[in-house]
């Protein structure tokens, strides 16, 4: 699945999307940013305060305990600030 | 109903968007159009520039659903959004919004219900310049708890406003 990066989530990781394949245990977007946080130190950077961190699978927003099998795009990002 | 849902980075028109909305109409009684605009500050300090980032794709599809769901609530005539991204300096327009209905109460109701969605919902993420000092960082602005408040008063469950 390709996972989309904004804003300073981006600037921390350092890229602004990439393909990954998470092992079968990790079924929600929670449990997703806690496996990327393990990726290494600028994956924990991104994601040290979950709180903030806002998802959208397909670009739809979900919650953290959003089931993410048969997503295609998984994107991360900051509270929005735009209007 | 007519809804224009636009992402672009040049400046917009709104007399000509509003025009296009109300063009050949006889049952149209009341037209709202909020401009949103970049400051020259930021909390206080000076501002050089903003940058606005977006999710492309999203961004649309996401003001679509918001346009859709004042669409459902209110019996509206029309609604164009236009919402710039990219770099743009203070005094620049950033976001139109114009709704069109029979009656002002709608109009100016779903107006306000879609710039509140707008701060909270739609994938923009705003970085400013500040002036002075030589500095060329970038700072990400963060959203604000008053804007999600705002948002907030438009669900069912708060029951602290009408929006029948």
């Amino acid at each position: 699945m390709k996972l989309r990066y904004f804003a300073w989530v981006r600037e921390r990781i350092g890229k602004p999307e990439e393909e990954i394949d998470p092992p079968a245990g990790v079924a929600t977007i929670a449990e997703l940013v806690t496996w990327l946080s393990q990726r290494g130190e600028e994956y924990a950077h991104a994601f040290e305060n979950p709180r903030v961190i806002r998802a959208a699978i397909d670009r739809a927003h979900v919650r953290s305990d959003a089931a993410i099998s048969g997503a295609r795009e998984i994107a991360f990002f900051p509270p929005m600030t735009g209007g | 109903m007519a809804a224009t849902v636009r992402l672009q980075r040049e400046p917009f028109d709104a007399a000509s968007e509003t025009e296009k909305l109300r063009r050949g109409r006889s049952d149209i009684g009341a037209v709202v159009t909020f401009t949103g605009i970049c400051r020259g500050d930021e909390a206080g300090a000076p501002l050089l520039a903003m940058t606005l980032e977006h999710y492309p794709n999203m961004a649309e599809a996401e003001i679509a659903r918001h346009v859709a769901a004042a669409e459902r609530r209110w019996p509206l005539l029309g609604v164009a959004v236009v919402h710039r991204y990219g770099r743009l300096q203070p005094g620049e327009d950033i976001v139109l919004v114009v709704t069109a209905a029979a009656h002002r109460q709608d109009a100016f109701a779903a107006a306000e219900f879609l710039m509140d969605y707008l701060k909270t919902r739609a994938p923009f993420w705003k970085q400013i310049e500040l002036a002075g000092g030589g500095r060329t960082d970038k700072i990400w602005v963060e959203a604000k708890r008053s804007d999600d408040a705002l948002a907030d008063r438009w669900t069912p469950s708060s029951g602290r406003r009408a929006a029948e």
